[in-house]
């Protein structure tokens, strides 16, 4: 019996209860200012109790409630990556929501945006795999209405396209469950529970014809939350018209949920001895991706669709990550979850910024950021550098590592596909921040009234800039630092990972 | 499994439930109507409940008849009332502007039957359940899902589009029954409650749709490219 299995169950109580209550408090409540505050206080909560378990999840996983959560390494770090983002993303809430004046709806959004956080922090913490694959279906079902809050036309377009097809996507991966249930049932009897841990020691004894098939469906499905290509149609869409806080959950929180399932299922495919098909299929929608997302980046028209696929290019590379397997790509693949939480919400608030500040979404009617708003503006342009996987910054050292991992393994045709999408995605990224920042200024007639610069000033409260500094500083130290407890971290993660067997 | 020795006159009557509502599916697939596509899903939702009871009572899983009370409730009677309670907001009878029409539209779907079917043929034969009603469950389970898929592409009403996404749950719910007919209680009540709230999700999109969109046809929605 492990001592800390008390204060193992009351972390986890608080990181769920926590947002659970804010739900409650935030419609009971309807007062906008407190809904803000509450949501924030339960937001630190959040991310002090993750941070609490870190270090207590390392040894071994933890089941709790009749075996329904399970506290695992790999769950707690994808918590810690959620956390931070609900943490930077309610700071920023509080400063972008306000200048929306929409007050007399704000309990609402609060009161979704902390359902949004529940269902996203549930996730991981699931060990049915059933229950997994709803609490994936809810997170869908909430962020709806926190993608469509500003009630314009396109934000309900996106709101559609979001819904139809996560959820039809998704329930190709319920199929594939089904199989893997009906694959497992011809050995375990036809009732039992599908943990996965139970799946994974079925897996060795399962027909690998239906486990095969059971594979694809998951990775198809959970890879259509997860945002891969050819499934990420809703992503962009959904992550560019809702409010900029949500956009990085959606991106920053949302997208790493449906990751670990795929990790997870590859460890169960890996157990099933299924040959090398899988992690060949990985990796080229991993490929995929990148691809996509090189090609939308380099003609990009909005700015935040250009945040958007950002993530699917980022996806990709994580997918890259645990495709190639073994300890270095899966520890290339979780240090790339955290930078890019962190970068990617950096960016979205820089984007949001910029549209308060220019009142556009459009890249070429943003010039001359520098001058208008001069300490976020170096904030986000750092961020745009080290998104693109520039030295010294976070997501450098985790793209390093998974292209050394990919170099070991059999699938190094994709190492050259990576590094080759990288360069034109640096190249045209950066691109559209050079126009941004230095190009030459529009003619005065297309100009947006001219205020005067102090008043664009005030009207960005230190709620839009401080979480940037948040975002920014850790990046920066996890790009010049790589952790020795990370490394031990992931050593257990991949061990947990690992315990099937090799490919 | 269940499936494998089965008294005949059990494999009939599930064989002849599944053909039904897959007969239904194509119903959908063949008509114009918003109000045929509303009655052929909840008939549908009707056999797949007793296809609940009768798995339960040849299969000896007493809980399949609460699922089977529930999805009668559920799928059968409240899911298909508040469809009508949006169509009746909605003021749209039937698929204007479809991008199939339906004779061509079952034509696909009878070609969507054979690739299901080919595909658990092969299933079938790796597992040694060749002619066995598993077969038949996988084929209904896969052709469902294509048809529903098929509907989300062709039709472009929003409710057309709902009940496509409900055909595919149908379609996993139908065969789950028969494959996985031990699969946990609580796990399938879960399922079905999610179900219902995701109705009641679409049902807010819509009206947000109508009012703020002004429009109840997904051919409306094309502003966000590129």
């Amino acid at each position: 019996m492990d001592p800390n299995i008390h204060l193992i169950a009351v972390l986890v109580a608080l990181i769920l209860l926590a947002p659970l209550v804010t739900v409650a408090l935030c419609l009971a409540l309807r007062r906008p200012r407190i809904c803000e505050y509450i949501n924030l206080a339960a937001a630190i909560v959040v991310f002090a109790a993750v941070v609490r378990l870190l270090p207590l999840a390392l040894a071994t996983s933890h089941t709790f409630l009749n075996g329904y959560l399970i506290v695992d390494s790999l769950g707690v770090w994808v918590l810690l990556s959620v956390a931070t983002v609900y943490l930077l993303a309610s700071l920023y809430a509080i400063g972008y929501m306000r200048s929306m004046q929409e007050d007399s709806r704000l309990h609402r959004f609060y009161a979704l945006f902390a359902g949004f956080a529940l269902t996203t922090l549930t996730g991981p913490l699931m060990n049915n795999i059933g229950v997994y694959w709803i609490a994936i279906e809810l997170t869908t079902l909430v962020s709806t209405f926190l993608v469509c809050f500003e009630l314009g036309r396109e934000s309900i377009e996106a709101a559609w396209k979001y819904i139809v097809v996560v959820s039809g996507g998704i329930s190709l991966a319920l199929l594939g469950i089904i199989f893997f249930y009906w694959g497992g049932s011809l050995r375990l009897g036809s009732t039992y529970d599908l943990t996965w841990s139970a799946l994974r020691a079925v897996a060795p004894n399962m027909n690998p014809t239906i486990a095969l098939a059971a594979f694809l469906l998951v990775l198809i499905g959970f890879g259509t939350k997860v945002g891969l290509a050819p499934m990420h149609t809703w992503l962009p869409d959904a992550h560019s018209e809702g409010p900029a806080p949500v956009s990085a959950m959606l991106s920053g929180a949302l997208l790493n949920t449906a990751m670990i399932g795929i990790a997870r299922f590859i460890q169960v495919s890996d157990a099933a001895h299924l040959g090398l098909l899988p992690r060949i299929v990985v990796v080229a929608i991993g490929a995929l991706s990148l691809l996509i997302a090189a090609l939308f980046i380099t003609r990009q028209m909005g700015i935040k669709r250009l945040m958007a696929y950002s993530s699917v290019e980022h996806m990709g590379v994580m997918a890259l990550g645990f495709g190639f397997g073994g300890p270095l790509g899966i520890a290339g693949a979780l240090y790339h979850m955290l930078s890019h939480s962190l970068n990617k919400s950096l960016m979205f608030f820089g984007a949001g910024n910029a549209m308060q500040v220019f009142q556009t979404k459009r890249i070429s009617r943003i010039h001359q950021v520098l001058s208008r708003m001069p300490v976020s503006g170096l904030l986000w342009l750092a961020g745009a550098v080290a998104i693109t996987g520039a030295p010294p910054f976070g997501l450098f050292l985790s793209e390093v590592t998974i292209l050394r991992a990919g170099l070991l393994g059999p699938n190094a045709w994709a190492v050259f596909v990576m590094l080759l999408l990288l360069i034109v995605i640096f190249v045209g990224f950066l691109n559209h921040f050079r126009a941004m920042y230095f190009g030459a200024a529009l003619s005065p007639d297309t100009l947006p009234e001219v205020e005067d610069p102090l008043s664009t000033q005030r009207r960005l409260s230190a709620w839009c800039v401080v979480p940037m500094w948040l975002a920014l500083v850790p990046l920066l130290l996890l790009g010049l630092w790589w952790p020795g407890a990370f490394s031990h971290y992931f050593a257990a993660i991949a061990a947990q990972l690992a315990g099937g067997a090799g490919p | 499994m269940l499936a494998a020795h089965l008294h005949p006159l059990a494999a009939s009557l599930f064989s002849l439930l599944a053909i039904a509502s897959l007969l239904l599916a194509f119903v959908m697939l063949g008509s114009r109507w918003l109000k045929d596509y509303l009655v052929a899903f909840g008939l549908q939702s009707w056999l797949i409940a007793i296809l609940s009871a009768a798995v339960g009572y040849y299969g000896g899983y007493h809980e399949l008849y609460l699922i089977a009370i529930f999805t009668a409730l559920f799928r059968g009677l409240i899911l298909p009332l508040l469809i009508l309670r949006i169509i009746h907001r909605l003021n749209v009878d039937r698929e204007l502007h479809e991008r199939l029409s339906p004779s061509s539209s079952l034509v696909v779907g009878a070609l969507l039957v054979l690739f299901a079917f080919v595909v658990s043929t092969h299933l079938g034969d790796a597992l040694g359940l060749a002619g066995t009603v598993a077969v038949l469950a996988l084929t209904v389970m896969l052709s469902m899902k294509l048809i529903g898929f098929l509907m989300l592409v062709v039709r472009g009403e929003v409710l057309s589009q709902i009940l496509g996404l409900l055909v595919l749950e149908n379609g996993i719910f139908l065969g789950s029954q028969i494959l996985v007919p031990g699969m946990p209680l609580l796990i399938e009540l879960v399922i079905l409650f999610d179900l219902l709230v995701v109705v009641a999700c679409f049902g807010v999109l819509v009206r947000y749709l109508v009012t703020h969109a002004g429009t109840s046809s997904t051919y409306g929605l094309r502003r966000l490219v590129g």
